[in-house]
């Protein structure tokens, strides 16, 4: 599940009317403009006028506490990040204008893959344009017509084009549980392909999955196994390899799926494997093809701050800190959220529906910080959310300062 | 397990889903009829998936619209 802000991840088919092509998104244009007509700030339309750190900008005029970014580890004004991008635009220029199996391969995208190997201790890593393609790319491809893929029913939108694009049989099982996935995986017929697909951490509320079971479930049932790790890079497992290697099943796992717009801080996705044959979907996997590369600066920053994640457990630790700390304070002020235990650097406030949510939001923003506002079709269980992502760079202070404008706004829209 | 079978089978565990108590026959449809969504969807086939040992996979899933070719699918796939 993911950001998707006004549709599901599971892609739809909607029907149009008469001749208009947009009358199939009447119901959420009426939908927006029901929210916005009673004066509610636009809680999809902020703008940062100016970013100070990893954890404050200007937004809409405001400074604002930053807690609704993916930004972890806080990497994007790292010095050595930044003057490794400022090289690599006076060397190599603004982009590659070129396909990554033509004229789009530069030393730097052979380092950012090197990079990856390391932090991995795998034998293969492809870097693609953005995480959504990686998952497009490798699931279209390795699972086509007559292939059957298991997965969460809660899976990221990328997960779902990547099935759905590929043409296999799709056959989705109940949020994390084990039994589900079991039952489905007995029933799959003799002889089919099977790739299993799960995320190490689900994003909406923040859980992670039984990965350690899970894993063993479906090299029982000898199907593939795809985990995508993109919430849990740099900052879960002993050397941020993600909740594979916290569950010690990463020699198990056959892809790890992985994105460079989160703990990395830059855009770029990427898949790693042990897989022998794996070079071969450099030229047979369609969104890795036909676009064009990331630029030199992308891969030199993502290459450099890949490499000092490495070298990380003292800002994990304080991660970790800062999720204890903010998921404690906000149970104790009355807040209900979505796991019993902080269990990622994401902590989801459930919102008892989404008008108090968006009035909520509003009452923060206004305050001074910013989360996200998550609400149905993109969220489990059709809740609205108020998602907070905490990053290595929240000093306790700021974790208390976030404490004190929830309760404000809180009390002020009679949640708690 | 013949049409009829199936049919009586998929009439019971539909009952805890169909909320508003609406007669179903071969032409209800699950989207606009029984107001399903894609959660109730999700539960509703993985009891019918567990009670016949089958898998209705989202591609066949698609083609299912009302519930007598639900009763037309299943009969075939318990089948097989």
């Amino acid at each position: 599940m993911s950001e998707g802000i006004s549709q599901p991840d599971q892609p739809q088919a909607l029907e149009g009317e008469g001749k208009d092509l947009f009358s199939k998104f009447d119901d959420v244009i009426a939908l927006r403009e029901g929210l916005l007509s009673s004066g509610q700030e636009d809680p999809f339309n902020l703008v940062m006028e100016k970013v100070l750190s990893p954890t404050r900008a200007i937004c809409n005029g405001r400074d604002t506490i930053l807690l609704g970014t993916y930004n972890y580890m806080g990497m994007t004004f790292d010095p050595d990040v930044v003057e490794a991008g400022k090289q690599a635009l006076s060397d190599f220029g603004t982009g590659t204008t070129g396909s990554r199996v033509l004229n789009g391969t530069y030393q730097g995208h052979k380092e950012v893959e090197q990079a990856l190997m390391d932090f991995y201790e795998m034998d293969h890593a492809m870097v693609f344009s953005t995480g959504y393609q990686a998952n497009l790319g490798i699931i279209s491809t390795i699972a086509g017509k007559g292939d059957y893929i298991v997965l969460d029913i809660d899976s990221h939108a990328s997960i779902w084009d990547g099935c759905a694009l590929g043409q296999a049989e799709v056959v989705p099982f109940k949020h994390n549980d084990i039994e589900a996935m079991e039952k489905r995986l007995k029933r799959i017929p003799e002889g089919a392909g099977k790739l299993v697909i799960l995320e190490g951490v689900y994003s909406m509320l923040g859980d992670v999955a039984p990965l350690k079971e899970m894993v063993a479930v479906a090299k029982k049932y000898g199907a593939m196994v795809l985990v995508d790790e993109a919430h849990s890079m740099g900052f879960i497992g002993e050397n941020g390899r993600g909740v594979v290697e916290d569950a010690g099943v990463i020699d198990d796992v056959d892809f790890i799926i992985g994105t460079f717009s989160k703990s990395v801080g830059t855009v770029g996705g990427f898949c790693v494997s042990n897989h022998p044959k794996f070079e071969i979907m450099r030229l047979v996997c369609r969104p890795y093809v036909f676009t064009a590369s990331l630029p030199p600066s992308v891969v030199a920053t993502a290459c450099t701050s890949i490499r000092k994640l490495m070298h990380g457990s003292n800002k994990r630790a304080h991660l970790w800190e800062n999720s204890k700390a903010l998921h404690k304070g906000l149970k104790d002020l009355g807040f209900k959220l979505g796991t019993e235990e902080p269990q990622s650097a994401i902590i989801a406030v459930i919102m008892p529906d989404l008008q108090q949510g968006a009035a909520m939001w509003e009452a923060l923003i206004q305050g001074g910080l910013y989360v996200n506002l998550a609400r149905p079709p993109a969220t489990p269980a059709n809740m609205t959310l108020l998602r907070c992502s905490l990053c290595a760079e929240h000093s306790e202070e700021e974790v208390g300062e976030i404490l004190s404008i929830f309760e404000k706004a809180g009390k002020q829209v009679g949640i708690i | 397990m013949d049409r009829a079978e199936v049919d009586t089978k998929i009439r019971s565990l539909i009952e805890p889903f169909n909320k508003k108590g609406i007669a179903v026959m071969d032409e209800t449809t699950f989207q606009n009829d029984l107001e399903f969504d894609s959660l109730t969807v999700m539960d509703f086939v993985a009891e019918i998936e567990d009670e016949f040992d089958i898998i209705i996979s989202m591609n066949q899933q698609a083609e299912i619209e009302n519930y007598g070719q639900l009763v037309d699918a299943v009969t075939k796939l318990q089948a097989d």
